[in-house]
């Protein structure tokens, strides 16, 4: 079987978000990722390759710098890379990104398509399902568990109180939570090979039935009115006092000025 | 199609197991003051099997209009018979705004409606308000009026980001639970409810499911506690929750926690607050043992009188805290517990 797995690079949220003196986020000194969520989804596909022999593609669309996640995917055991980039493609929101990638994996024989839940800096959770529906596919969002049975796979699709076990016919599309497993590392063999085996590179010309009427920024229904780097509420008031009695004192003395207590 | 066809603002009306959703009351809520400023209604769209009777609840929250389509297909979530359901509403009744609750359900929901009738959508919006785009008036680029603009956090809450969807319809948005207030219910109200039946064919896109497994729920919602005593890492220890729950009971809250309390399995995930946890407003939040990480801030920043204990000065929890106590939580949890206690025994 084919399995397509989508996989963003992103910035570091979690590691060390960094600030420039003017309390800007200082982006060009965080580390650039593979998205967790996306890691994950990953590592389920070459699970299902372990077993049964599967073949496991990565797809990414971005700049040309996004090769880096792509050499990572075939250092952890992927087949093949793709890397899908173009400056027609940039601005695009999600609605135009997914058309942009289903354009591209019309190109390609899949049996299953993996993506993360969401990404960790759009923060959004839509281009997995609106991949799908450009596909017409079945979709399977919030996947904690993965596995394929015959010509089926069976996802527990996790929500607030509960999960739900579900079975869809192949072909299908699935996006995985970071909870689904513990990503394995990259081989020293894995790396060596990595970059020795040849990244594909398509643009605008490989996209199949896409207008280019939906792309990048003139493709995109939302528009952004404002995007500013968020203030911080001002800091309060350290309270005074070296011991816990004194410390509380001062709080309750506060919750009495404003009638708390 | 004109654009001008698109009226009204809707909202979807989220149950599960015939429960309405919390989200759908503070979604109907905000609805209200969008259909104001637009001189419009607000709809709720209710999607399920033998929910007619959820009907007027809706209209006690705020719903001029119930627009119910009654399935058997929509027993329980699947994103589609679903997806179907609200795009056939959407093409029949074309609002102008279209809000979904950012829940597991509204997040797989949102996106896949949005495709499918060629849309935009916003993800997990926590500021939706009228106004124009762009924002001022731009030399030869017509300015429009009454489009709605829909704030978010991205970038794991860094960023805060404002957003349109001049050209498409209907404008979408999901909404982060728990940013949105609700009205206070109109008792006795009646809904008025128009039924629907857009039709079901089962195709390959309809998912069987196989079973259905609900974690046991042991806990308070934190979403609707006035008052939580949230700890986090510091804290050092599932035992040493009994600290909090102990200042938790003396004020009448409850306890929640930040994510490595979940992870070290201290606590249950459905406590946890924050970015891939729970948004919560209380009147007072305790940050407790919590160094301040902007995944965990993301979700308590709002809420009325924040307070800080940690032992480490430099934690940017402080950067949130209106009140900061340095110190050890040991000691500073107990004799707090303590004297509110008193203070309470004295009144």
């Amino acid at each position: 079987m084919n399995i397509v797995v989508c996989i963003k690079q992103v910035p570091d949220t979690k590691g060390g978000v960094k600030f420039n003196p003017d309390g800007t986020l200082d982006r060009a000194a965080m580390l650039a990722i593979m998205n967790p969520d996306d890691k994950a989804g990953l590592e389920a596909a070459l699970k299902i390759k372990d077993e049964t022999g599967a073949k496991v593609t990565v797809l990414t669309m971005g700049l040309p710098k996004a090769d880096a996640v792509l050499r990572e995917a075939l250092a952890m055991g992927a087949d093949e890379a793709i890397l899908v980039t173009d400056r027609v493609l940039g601005g695009a929101d999600t609605w135009a990104t997914s058309t942009t990638i289903a354009g591209a994996l019309r190109n390609l024989d899949y049996d299953l398509i993996i993506t993360g839940r969401q990404a960790i800096d759009g923060d959004t959770a839509q281009v997995g399902p609106q991949i799908a529906e450009h596909l017409g596919l079945p979709v399977i969002s919030y996947a904690q568990g993965i596995k394929v049975e015959g010509d089926s796979v069976i996802v527990q699709r996790q929500f607030e109180d509960r999960y739900h076990e579900l079975k869809a016919k192949m072909p299908c599309l699935v996006t995985a939570l970071s909870e689904l497993n513990e990503p394995r590392y990259m081989t020293p063999g894995g790396i060596f090979d990595a970059f020795d085996k040849e990244v594909t590179v398509w643009g605008r010309a490989d996209l199949k039935d896409v207008d280019d009427s939906d792309l990048g920024l003139k493709g995109s229904p939302t528009k952004i009115a404002k995007a500013s780097d968020k203030v911080p509420k001002g800091a309060g008031e350290m309270l005074p006092g070296d011991s816990a009695d004194e410390l509380v004192s001062a709080l309750i003395g506060k919750f009495k000025e404003k009638h708390i207590i | 199609m004109g654009l001008e066809e698109y009226k009204g603002v809707f909202v979807f009306a989220q149950q599960v197991d015939n429960v309405l959703d919390g989200v759908a009351f503070e979604l109907l809520g905000k609805g209200k003051d969008l259909a104001k400023d637009l001189n419009t209604e607000v709809t709720a769209v209710l999607l399920g099997s033998g929910v007619k009777g959820l009907a007027d609840q809706l209209a006690e929250y705020g719903a001029d209009r119930v627009i119910l389509v009654d399935d058997p297909e929509l027993k329980d979530y699947r994103t589609e018979p679903y997806a179907h359901a609200l795009a056939s509403v959407i093409n029949k009744y074309k609002p102008e705004i279209m809000l979904v609750g950012a829940t597991a359900i509204g997040r797989d929901l949102g996106p896949t409606v949005s495709a499918r009738v060629k849309t935009g959508l916003t993800a997990d919006c926590t500021v939706l308000e009228i106004g124009d785009f762009p924002l001022k008036a731009v030399a030869g680029q017509e300015q429009k009026h009454n489009q709605l603009l829909m704030t978010r956090p991205a970038f794991g809450g860094n960023t805060i980001a404002t957003i349109a969807c001049p050209d498409n319809r209907p404008q979408m948005a999901t909404v982060r639970p728990g940013v949105m207030q609700k009205i206070a219910p109109i008792k006795g109200a009646k809904a008025n409810v128009e039924e629907f039946n857009p039709g079901f064919t089962p195709d390959n896109r309809y998912v069987e499911i196989l079973n259905i497994v609900k974690a046991v729920k042991t806990t308070a919602n934190i979403m609707d506690a006035k008052i939580l005593v949230s700890g986090g890492r510091g804290v050092g220890s599932k035992e040493n929750f009994k600290l909090l729950e102990d200042l938790a009971e003396v004020l009448g809250g409850t306890v929640s926690c930040s994510r490595a309390v979940v992870e070290n399995g201290w606590l249950p995930v459905d406590l946890q607050v924050g970015q891939t946890g729970k948004t919560v407003r209380p009147q007072i939040y305790f940050a407790i043992g919590i160094s301040g990480a902007i995944q965990h801030v993301a979700g308590m920043e709002d809420s009325d009188l924040i307070i800080a204990i940690n032992k480490d000065e430099d934690a940017p929890i402080f950067d949130v805290a209106d009140y900061g106590m340095v110190g050890d939580l040991n000691k500073i949890v107990p004799a707090l517990t303590a004297a509110l206690k008193a203070e309470m025994g004295n009144k």
